[in-house]
């Protein structure tokens, strides 16, 4: 296998882009990301999406973007793996690079959610759950997670209103980066008093529905220097499954595939979470960014208030967790966030994050959750 | 929802009926192919205890498409007497009375309507325990 480096990245802002369609979205990123490297064309183009069938009425997304970017891969396809399509995508790129099969490959994520009418883009999104076992009974996605919360603030006696902590510093961090869909800060009163969606989900305990596009240029690490001012070294790498059915689940005060996962790829880069200086973790509810930063081994169970208002997450603490702003303000454009993540990263690590900055950062982790858990992909860079 | 995919459900959904390892003995809800525990990809049928425990629930107030008529309305998460966890709604009870920890059974209702022509879906849901 071969060391791969990240030679390039473009991101689109998260937003809800009225005007713009999702080969506009995903072609914006593509060309930055291209453009930062000395590649005239790529071999191949994986891509993650969950929703263009649902909601653009469109498959077959590889062909369509590689056509608007302006080249002819020898592959091109989409990955699905639900809110970690980006994540999933990127683990086939860099199999694809490591394993010598290509040398220089675009992936990335596009996710176009406002193409969605009536109630077709929560039915979408929620058939990352078992349709028939789940959805049936008139559970979504939201409520799904908010089994997991009530049963989680019922098992370790934590009140509801903690959970606010977390949606504060993150929009705290969003204010600082300008491709943030929700760049502002809120206060705990604003999650508490927001809209209960499912309870004791409120609307500001989730993230957002936006459109964005973000890309990202693979390469041999060998070849880096040669094509890249900027570049990365991917060190570690692990997808985890687990059932699709949360009902099913060993236990729902954890995500083991988060667990399995980062062993896998902290192993693989020789790391421990102490050694991690930023993470981009999956915050899609207040519980699932708990939950990821428990299962990531950078809080203690059950004591995540008390480490928020330690400054435990913030720069000067065990690690600075979402400078981005995470899914909560950053935004989530579902198949593309797991790109985003590395991109964020990439930047972070390369020095150029501008005020989202973490001084020094030379260890990334990026942690991306499919479904409620039923798949996660782990990522950790390494800054060369 | 078409009515072959609603009808060859109904065993699972009205009749809480499902399988177990003909090897080792583990019950799969939903039924699998292979047996997660053995690998043994012989099954028998089984049928699930109707009583159990609630684990969580939450109150939907912002349905998915098609429960628009529905909220607030419960839906939790059973560990069966046997051991086995399904989801469910919870019926039969004001969202507000709902606690984690109370004794449940299974009782069969309506869940939804298909618009105006189409199918009236149904499945079991769980109510507290009537002694
Ligand atoms: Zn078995």
């Amino acid at each position: 296998m071969r060391k791969v480096a990240i030679a390039g990245i473009g991101m689109t802002k998260v937003d809800k882009h009225w005007k713009r369609s999702l080969r506009e979205l995903f072609g914006e990123a593509g060309a930055a990301a291209l453009s930062q490297t000395g590649f005239p064309t790529v071999d191949a183009l994986i891509v993650g999406n969950m929703c263009a069938s649902d909601l653009s009425d469109q498959n077959n997304i590889g062909a369509l973007l590689a056509d608007y970017l302006g080249f002819m891969p020898n592959t091109a396809y989409r990955v699905e793996a639900a809110c970690a399509s980006g994540g999933a995508a990127f683990l086939a790129a860099y199999t694809a690079v490591a394993s010598g099969m290509y040398d220089v490959v675009m992936t990335g994520g596009v996710e176009k959610l406002t193409d969605g009418v009536g109630g077709n883009t929560t039915l979408s999104l929620g058939k990352a759950a078992d349709a028939e076992y789940e959805l049936f009974y008139g559970s979504s996605f939201v409520s799904l997670n908010a089994m997991i919360m009530r049963h989680y603030m019922n098992h370790y006696n934590v009140p509801r209103d903690a959970f606010a902590d977390f949606s504060v510093l993150m929009h705290k961090n969003g204010a600082r980066n300008p491709l943030a869909q929700l760049p502002f800060e809120i206060k705990r009163e604003t999650v508490l008093e927001s809209d209960m969606i499912s309870d004791p989900i409120t609307l500001f305990d989730c993230a957002p529905v936006g459109d964005g596009a973000a890309a990202l240029i693979l390469c041999p690490l060998e070849d880096a220097k040669k094509y890249s001012d900027n570049f990365v070294e991917v060190a570690g790498i692990s997808g985890a499954t687990d059932t699709i059915n949360i009902a099913s689940r060993e236990g729902l005060l954890s995500f083991k595939s988060t667990i399995v996962a980062a062993d896998r790829a902290y192993k693989m880069a020789h790391i421990s979470p102490a050694d991690v200086d930023v993470a981009e973790i999956h915050d899609t509810f207040t519980i699932t960014g708990v939950l990821s930063l428990e299962d990531l081994g950078f809080c203690e169970r059950g004591k995540f208030h008390k480490m928020i208002a330690n400054g435990a997450f913030e720069t000067g603490g065990v690690v600075t967790v979402n400078p981005s702003g995470g899914l909560k303000s950053r935004g989530h454009p579902v198949g593309a966030t797991g790109a985003y993540q590395i991109a964020e990263l990439f930047l972070q690590l390369t020095g150029r994050a501008g005020k989202m900055q973490v001084p020094d950062a030379s260890i990334g982790v990026a942690q991306n959750i499919g479904g409620s858990g039923s798949s996660t992909y782990v990522t950790v860079l390494r800054r060369v | 929802m078409s009515v072959p995919r609603y009808w060859r459900e109904i065993p699972r959904r009205s009749r809480l009926e499902t399988v177990r390892c003909s090897e080792c003995g583990t019950v799969a809800y939903p039924p699998r192919g292979r047996c997660g525990k053995c690998g043994s990809n012989k099954f028998e049928n089984y049928k699930l205890p109707e009583k159990g425990e609630l684990v969580t629930f939450t109150i939907v107030r912002n349905p998915p498409k098609g429960f628009e008529k529905m909220p607030p309305y419960v839906v939790g998460i059973v560990k069966l007497e046997d051991g086995t966890i399904i989801t469910s709604q919870i019926t039969d009870v004001e969202p507000e009375d709902v606690k984690i920890g109370m004794k449940v059974e299974a009782v069969f209702r309506k869940v939804v309507e298909d618009g105006d022509s189409g199918i009236i879906q149904y499945a079991i849901k769980f109510r507290p325990l009537i002694k």
